[in-house]
């Protein structure tokens, strides 16, 4: 797109957009929110990038393929109900623990892995299909 | 560690060679044999450990539970015929294992061979140790997809493919049959183990699925062990390496359908059925085979032939069901495997030596191969029924089942006669022909075979000379418990090298005359068979192309008609029938709503966004290009996010929020690649047409909308969710802990649907990417991706 001010703006929409989807996704279990909307968010960001700066932009900008976002994504919510099986009760169980980072007791779960794997399989596959229709659209 | 355990990973352990079998043999080249056939050795030695308690009438049974919810469970039965088979499996695995290190030797996929004999031998020891019958059907499935790749080992020839291919759908499908007829099994007589099963007594002869049962069973059965008319896929099959030919197609695989009604016959044999049956189905299997086998020249093929003839014969010797009868039917058996391996080994050691298999350009090997000719002859001989070797014992027991003096004995005696007399004549041109004679230039340089070729057919060929020389022993330990467990009652085979002049007797040696004089016009012979097959013209193999080609025919033919390619007449079908299915089902059950009541008092916004939404659906209709519409669209799906925000659904707004900016955004895409023209120029009756439907879809989802309000909400899930969200998960948003916890196996499966169609979108836009130079641009594109990542 030719627009100066989308072009400019755009990298810092970007940001603020993914910073904003992690927010999202980190606040889900207690407030609106969760893996699947802070996906479609960083999802919409991604695609503003691409309008503003092109595809090649973003490839190089995620640098990993997105379908291998979405395979990690997939693998880290498939562990996630697995390692309950390791601790010895059914799959999919969720598991908590509550170390103390910088003197702050942060609740990390089996659940939390779960949803960021809910996440980038939808950042993956969602940004898969719109960066190569964008990609061929401009042909 | 105990039997059990033991037992299992007796199981399991050809599948752990397996797994290893490719980078050893990267590492030791064709020695890798010596060390991957210590795992069948060592199974061996595990399993003849049992014979003492076998011969002495125990079954030995031991497993795990599998699924208990359905009562199906990983367990073994190991009686006199199990052990039998399982011998023969794991004794003539090793000496196959050795005898295709030297076969391949230097192939560049050898170790990919030893890893699918071992998966073979590995499902074969599964298939018939197996308790359960949902056991059995799997490793009697998975045998036939190791017989699929080993056959198309060979897989950069198009035979080698169509064999394979041809092997798998017979058996494959045979394998089907088997499975409905378990199950019939199952549902009459309430039980999933064979052991129990064997305890029935003729409660399920007497059922009046017992037709249906037998019927499938047989299907399965007479697939597997290549009876008329499904034998073609037997000699097809040679298409594999020699070893496989050895191994599979004529010492196990094609046994399973044997093994299988041999296991049934107690509880499924002796009725009217059953021996008209069997012994048809044989003895034409057993007559046609021999008389096929004469008309080949290439020696794998005679061979292959008289495997046909002899799986008939011990279909026909099965479903005779006499004492002597079966007690034939467990020595051929055994004898069958011996020389039938022995034979095989020593073409394919022909074959690698000298670069032929056709018996008519070799000849005069004798002083060349003085080993190789030995072996042959003594395989041969057993082969032949001649004395002191075990064939012959096995023949004479079968000689002594037609002493009845009656019709049907009669025409049996002189089929089987026949049958025999012609297999007598192809075992010697395999054995005498290429070694007696004047020396024939063959291709290569002749020399006699290295011991990993000789030592298999060697050791084959000298237990069919030592069972019969011992056979007292053998007898005890071997042939007596497996037949009685094929009768279902204790039975004593008897029989020996002393002579004892009666019927059996003048039977051979009407055999043996017969067999000599085919066997010196054996070119005649072949010239008749070519003739009256020609005449004939049509045989199941080509039937079975024509089949095939029918089935794709009727698919493409059914697949046209149902999917022309066209997505707009998709659409309108889809959604006429949604608007069918909401409008019908009220009108025919009169489960309209009653009219919706409206409150008088709605807030101003909320009349505002309703406003909103129906000004973005009127914009739709009206909007003259197509992206118009398709942002106009956008509008009416934020207003609806809004109403889900006002009435407390503030995880599902957002959702709706980013789905509709993301889907707006993925249609303008997918329109601007479609090239479609920019304005929508539908006559006016197709506009009326879709109009109407989707007026009838809207109306209906309305209507159901309104009905299924009307019910009153029932709260126990509400408040069952309210009261656990935070004290059980963790989580005070009830909708995220949903879905990611307490229903969280289903959202997994949701995400990696979602990753799927992410791939398979992927995959059509690549495709639709359509001519060369965008492929090309399309590869480049994916290299560069490859080589970021």
């Amino acid at each position: 797109m030719k627009s100066v001010i989308f072009r400019t703006l755009a990298p810092v929409l970007t940001s603020l957009m993914m910073l904003f989807s992690i927010f999202v996704l980190l606040r889900g279990h207690n407030e609106p929110g969760g893996g699947f909307i802070g996906g479609l968010i960083a999802v919409s960001a991604l695609a503003i990038y691409g309008m503003a700066h092109g595809v090649e932009t973003v490839r190089r900008a995620i640098f990993f393929h997105p379908m291998a976002i979405a395979g990690a994504g997939l693998l880290a919510a498939t562990s996630a109900g697995l390692i309950a099986l390791f601790a010895g009760v059914p799959f999919m169980t969720g598991l908590w623990i509550y170390p103390a980072i910088f003197g702050l007791e942060v609740p990390l779960s089996t659940v939390l892995l779960f949803d960021s794997g809910v996440y980038l399989v939808v950042v993956g596959a969602i940004s898969s299909i719109a960066l190569s229709l964008e990609e061929r659209g401009g042909e | 560690m105990d039997v059990t355990a033991l037992t299992f990973l007796a199981l399991a352990l050809p599948f752990a060679a397996a797994l290893v079998a490719p980078g050893l043999t990267r590492l030791l080249g064709h020695n890798a044999a010596w060390v991957l056939a210590i795992a069948p050795a060592a199974i061996f030695l595990h399993f003849l450990r049992f014979l003492p308690d076998v011969a002495s009438g125990e079954i030995v049974t031991g497993g795990y539970t599998w699924i208990p919810s359905f009562n199906v469970s990983f367990s073994w039965l190991i009686d006199g015929l199990s052990l039998t088979f399982m011998l023969l499996i794991s004794g003539i695995g090793a000496l196959i294992v050795l005898y295709s290190g030297g076969y391949l030797k230097g192939h560049p996929q050898q170790g990919r061979f030893f890893a699918f004999i071992l998966m073979f031998m590995g499902s074969m020891q599964g298939l018939v140790v197996s308790d359960s019958f949902l056991m059995l059907f799997v490793f009697w499935e998975l045998t036939s997809i190791a017989s699929f790749l080993l056959i198309g080992f060979d897989h950069a020839r198009e035979a080698a493919r169509r064999a394979a291919l041809q092997a798998l759908v017979v058996t494959g499908g045979g394998g089907l049959l088997l499975l409905a007829g378990l199950l019939i099994l199952w549902n009459v007589s309430g039980v999933t183990q064979l052991s129990l099963l064997l305890s029935f007594g003729s409660e399920l002869k007497e059922s009046p699925f017992y037709l249906a049962a037998l019927l499938l069973v047989l299907g399965g059965a007479f697939t597997k062990s290549a009876q008329f008319p499904f034998h073609f896929w037997l000699p097809n099959a040679m298409e594999a390496p020699t070893p496989v030919s050895a191994y599979l197609h004529s010492a196990t695989m094609v046994k399973a359908g044997v093994y299988l009604l041999m296991r049934l016959n107690p509880v499924l044999g002796g009725t009217p059925e059953w021996q008209l049956l069997l012994p048809l189905f044989g003895v034409t299997t057993l007559v046609i085979g021999a008389a096929l086998a004469v008309r080949q020249t290439d020696m794998k093929l005679m061979l292959a032939y008289t495997t046909v003839a002899s799986l008939g014969l011990l279909v026909m010797s099965i479903g005779l069901g006499s004492p002597h009868a079966v007690e034939a039917a467990a020595l051929y058996l055994v004898a069958h495997a011996l020389f039938k391996g022995a034979l095989f080994m020593v073409a394919g050691i022909l074959d690698h030596e000298t670069g032929s298999r056709d018996f008519t350009k070799l000849g005069g090997l004798r002083s060349a191969m003085p080993l190789t000719f030995a072996i042959a002859l003594a395989a041969a001989l057993s082969m032949g029924g001649l004395p002191p070797f075990f064939g012959f014992l096995a023949k004479e027991e079968l000689y002594s089942a037609f002493s009845a003096s009656n019709l049907r004995s009669a025409l049996f005696a002189m089929l089987t006669v026949l049958g025999n007399a012609l297999m007598f004549a192809v075992a010697f041109a395999v054995a005498l022909k290429p070694f007696l004679g004047p020396r024939v230039n063959a291709p290569k340089h002749v020399h006699e075979a290295p011991p990993l070729l000789w030592i298999g057919p060697a050791v084959l060929a000298l237990k069919g000379l030592s069972i019969a020389l011992f056979s007292g022993l053998a007898h005890r330990l071997v042939s007596s418990p497996t037949a009685s467990a094929i009768a279902g009652e204790p039975r004593t085979v008897e029989i020996s090298l002393e002579p004892h002049v009666g019927l059996p007797l003048a039977l051979s040696a009407l055999t043996v005359a017969l067999g000599v004089a085919f066997y010196l016009n054996l070119a005649r012979l072949r010239a008749a068979m070519v003739t009256i097959l020609a005449d004939i013209g049509w045989g199941p193999d080509r039937g079975f192309d024509q089949f095939l080609r029918g089935l794709v025919r009727l698919a493409v033919a059914v697949t046209r008609r149902l999917q022309g390619g066209r997505f707009d007449v998709y659409m309108t079908a889809t959604f006429a029938l949604v608007a069918i299915v909401l409008l019908a089902i009220p009108l025919l059950y009169g489960e309209f709503p009653r009219a919706p009541f409206f409150s008088a008092d709605v807030p101003v916004h909320e009349l505002a966004i309703i406003a909103i939404a129906v000004g973005g659906l009127f914009a739709v209709v009206v909007a003259s290009d197509r992206l118009t519409a398709i942002v106009s669209l956008g509008i009416q799906g934020f207003a609806v996010a809004v109403i889900y925000l006002l009435y407390g659904a503030p995880d599902l707004s957002f959702t709706q929020f980013m789905v509709e900016t993301l889907s707006v955004v993925v249609l303008a895409l997918v329109m601007t690649r479609l090239r479609l023209s920019p304005a929508d120029h539908r006559p006016l009756p197709e506009k009326a047409r879709d109009a109407t439907i989707a007026l009838a879809c809207g109306l209906g989802f309305a209507l159901f909308l309104l009905r299924v309000t009307a019910v009153p909400f029932d709260r126990s899930l509400t408040d069952f969710f309210n009261l656990y969200s935070k004290s059980v998960a963790h989580g005070a948003n009830v909708v995220n802990v949903i879905i990611v916890d307490f229903r969280g196996t289903d959202t997994l499966g949701e995400i990696a649907v979602v990753m799927i169609t992410g791939l398979a979108i992927l995959a059509l836009v690549r495709l639709r990417a359509g001519s060369l130079k965008r492929a090309v641009v399309a590869e480049a594109d994916e290299t560069a991706v490859e080589e970021r990542a």
